[in-house]
């Protein structure tokens, strides 16, 4: 008994092991549900799974169960955030236990009754299960808004190198408060609409109707809903990975109220598209992405610039390859910023694109392409997300020498050669027509399914791992669970 | 060692991503059957529409039992031009539309009245010819559904017969059924499921297919009537009304002009999507200028 109570506490009241956990489930449910769509589909995967399973898939329910396992997945993936943010941030102990009860119990009644609903017949008090799930993460988020108040002089800072208003008030808080706030408040966005399509009228998938000339305020806000609470996610791991790698000094003092107002305006933009403001609300969006974007610019100049002094330390004049050699000789450190730089190429640099082009694309191309861009750049995202939280855990592993190497760069690799075959299937009718495109598309399906295969072996081999490491007495797992993220903040 | 090997492998893959495209590999030709002269007729009545099954109606019709062939299209081309109702313009065909209310909406452009592009002659997916006074159909292709052809081009095309696109409504209706008797709320023509020998979509192993080269090709029009052609067994996927090709193949242009959108809309998915694209409710849209291997229509009247 002493032996389950032991790893129950690891796994369920310590940092890290509530992190595993969370990744735990999310890789389950990518490798499960991965199968029935795409190759796995084409090479019968599917129709095994479907029957091994016992799963009831009725044609006309497929956008609502797509709605309910995107949100699964997406409940576990804030969850992860939460445990990094309450791991990282100061706060009472009354709410960091709270908060992470409430999440976990939340995320977990989310992903198991959501997609048993979903995918394994309409049981309805598997729906009311689901949507208690979402309620326990909607109050611990509101609970994580208060535990955050950046305005307690318990949280004001004084150190000259951290971004702070002069009476102490830490702006990283505010900013962390901001986004945490905005989410909370962008979750109601898409709870309204929510509750509307779920209670029995037309579910539907953004992408099947924008380009429709009128849609209906709860569309618009099932649109808007789905862009910020991604656009959320990322804005809190851009900080949380601040945090992780002490963000500071000039570059931190400009970039966090930079990231504060783009918080903001971001979300005013977004909820604008339910209001007579709407036909301004795309520029009021592009204000406040601008600066948040400037901010994870900064962050990336100045861990760049701190991974070169530090990796040169010894050297007094380093030429070019030094200072690259200094780069990239940790890529646990350098791979976050790096992805956040690859996200714009797969992702912000082609909506960017997509928009100046908009006579020649999507006036021209049928809706099927546009669906096919429109569902892959915010795969991108999602998978950019997901490698760099990643890397955050390889970090919180404590991988050292070549498994450290092997791990990160694995991660990268891997990652970004499905993402740029994403990216260049996203844009093909550019520079190829429909009938002459099938050998490009196998050639970048290779890319994507060999990337993300390898990424999904090398995350099993990670679980398992985790998994031997949990019937060993003295394991790894002892060490983490009395270990916190705040303690291992880069020096 | 183990390096080269990789690199190889990487160059391989890189190589065959580029390799040009036979858009003229041998074709089976197979004889189906079925008659692309014949309509079917559709009653009155209500009929499920849409994902949600919302009950609408319409009055009878008929509509054609397959997509219009390329040889049913290449003797259009004829008569037209001969007629003048379409002409010859550089590389394409075109012929006269009276153009669409501009509402000035977002993303909406202006059709005005004038000449629009039926076909395009030059691209190397056509399959119609032109010698100088003739169209003909590439060989093996005659009773394949005519593609590469705009909303305009099937628009006209139906207008010269007397008849018209089927509006959307009218299209799913054919494709589903009316709402009495069971499998009402069918997704696919057919039934509640798809197999691959249903119908002609992408990976869906048809004879035509080759997703190592040229991808996916269409079929003849009503392939998949439970016939066996040579080793392979279709199902009889027709509708309720005996159409063929309701599901797969080539999307159909369907004829409604919608307020504050330049957009036609198509139904029916084709040889180059997956299956949940081929659920009777799903919604394709282009600008009428679009023109697509896979991108077909049939008229009603």
């Amino acid at each position: 008994m002493q032996f389950v109570k032991d790893r129950f506490n690891y796994l369920f009241n310590s940092t890290k092991g509530l992190i595993l956990v969370a990744i735990a489930m999310i890789g389950l449910v990518t490798a499960a549900w991965g199968m029935l769509s795409g190759p796995m589909a084409e090479m019968g995967v599917r129709d095994w799974v479907v029957r091994v399973f016992g799963m009831d898939l009725i044609q006309a329910e497929r956008e609502g169960r797509i709605v309910i396992l995107y949100h699964a997945i997406a409940m576990a993936v804030i969850a992860i955030e939460t445990y990094m943010l309450t791991g990282l941030l100061k706060m009472k102990p009354f709410f960091k236990t709270s908060i992470n009860l409430l999440i976990t119990v939340g995320y977990m009644l989310t992903l198991v009754f959501g997609m048993g609903f979903a995918y394994f017949g309409h049981n309805w008090a598997f729906h009311g299960l689901y949507i208690t799930g979402l309620s326990l993460i909607f109050f611990a988020g509101i609970l994580l808004c208060v535990a955050l108040y950046p305005w307690d002089k318990a949280y004001h800072v004084a150190d000259q190198e951290h971004a702070h208003l002069p009476g102490g008030v830490d702006l990283e808080r505010v900013a962390f408060f901001a986004a945490s706030v905005t989410t909370v408040l962008s979750a109601l966005f898409g709870a309204m609409p929510g509750s509307y399509f779920g209670n029995g009228f037309e579910v539907f998938l953004a992408e099947n109707v924008i380009r429709y000339p009128e849609k209906t305020t709860m569309e618009y806000s099932v649109i808007g809903h789905l862009h910020i609470m991604l656009a959320l996610i990322a804005i809190m791991l851009t900080l949380i990975i601040g945090r992780w790698l002490n963000f500071k000094g000039l570059w931190q003092k400009v970039a966090m109220p930079l990231m504060i107002l783009g918080t903001i305006v971001l979300n005013l933009g977004v909820w604008g598209v339910v209001t007579p403001l709407e036909p301004i609300a795309h520029m009021v969006i592009y204000v406040g992405a601008t600066p948040s974007m400037l901010a994870a610019l900064f962050l990336l100049i100045w861990s760049w610039n701190k991974l070169i002094k530090d990796g040169t330390v010894h050297l007094t004049k380093p030429n070019f390859l030094q200072k690259l050699k200094a780069l990239v000789q940790d890529p646990l450190k350098f791979g976050p910023t790096w992805q956040m730089l690859f996200m714009n190429f797969t992702t912000s640099g082609i909506g960017i694109f997509m928009a100046v082009k908009l006579d020649e694309i999507f006036r021209v191309w049928p809706a099927r392409e546009e669906r096919i861009e429109l569902t892959g750049h915010w795969h991108a995202l999602s998978a950019i997300i997901a490698t760099i939280i990643l890397m955050y855990y390889g970090d919180m592993l404590g991988l050292k020498g070549k498994i450290r190497q092997l791990y990160g760069w694995s991660i990268i690799i891997f990652s970004d050669i499905a993402l740029a075959g994403v990216t260049v299937f996203e844009m093909k009718r550019l520079f190829i027509s429909e009938a002459e495109q099938q050998p490009l598309v196998n050639g970048l399906m290779y890319a994507m399914d060999f990337g993300l295969g390898m990424l999904l072996l090398l995350l099993a081999i990670v679980m398992v791992w985790r998994l031997v490491d949990l019937f060993k007495p003295k394991g790894r797992w002892t060490e983490e669970a009395a270990q916190e993220l705040s303690e291992e903040v880069t020096k | 060692m183990k390096r080269l090997i990789l690199n190889l492998s990487l160059l391989a893959v890189l190589l065959a991503s580029c390799a040009p495209v036979d858009l003229n590999a041998p074709m089976p030709i197979f004889e189906t059957g079925i008659d692309s002269n014949a309509w079917a007729q559709i009653p009155a009545g209500e009929f499920y529409f849409g994902q949600h099954n919302e009950i609408q109606t319409t009055d009878a019709y008929e509509i054609m039992v397959t997509d219009v062939t390329a040889v049913q299209y290449a003797d259009f081309l004829n008569a037209a031009l001969a007629d003048g109702y379409v002409k010859m313009d550089g590389e394409k065909i075109v012929g006269f539309y009276p153009g669409d209310e501009f509402r000035g909406v977002k993303h909406e452009e202006k059709i005005e009245a004038g000449a629009w592009l039926f076909i395009p002659l030059n691209d190397p997916s056509q399959r119609i010819k032109f010698d100088g006074s003739t169209f003909t159909v590439q060989s093996s292709y005659e009773n394949h559904p005519m593609t590469m052809v705009s909303w305009f081009g099937a628009w006209g095309y139906c207008k010269y017969y007397e008849s018209r696109l089927p509006t959307e409504m009218e299209w799913e209706k054919a494709a589903r059924g009316l709402s009495t008797g069971s499998g009402s709320t069918r997704p696919f023509p057919w039934g509640e499921e798809i197999q691959l020998n249903n119908s002609n979509f992408y990976s869906s192993r048809a004879p035509f297919e080759d997703m190592k080269s040229f991808g996916s090709r269409t079929s003849p029009v009503g392939f998949y009537n439970g016939q066996k052609y040579g080793d392979y067994q279709t199902l009889d996927s027709a509708s309720p009304y005996g159409l063929y090709d309701m599901a797969g193949n080539v999307w159909q242009w369907t004829g409604n002009v919608y307020e504050g959108m330049h957009y036609r809309f198509m139904r029916g998915g084709s040889k180059d999507v997956y299956d949940m694209d081929l659920r009777v409710w799903v919604r394709n849209n282009a600008t009428p200028t679009y023109v697509s291997p896979g991108v077909g229509f049939r008229c009603v009247k």
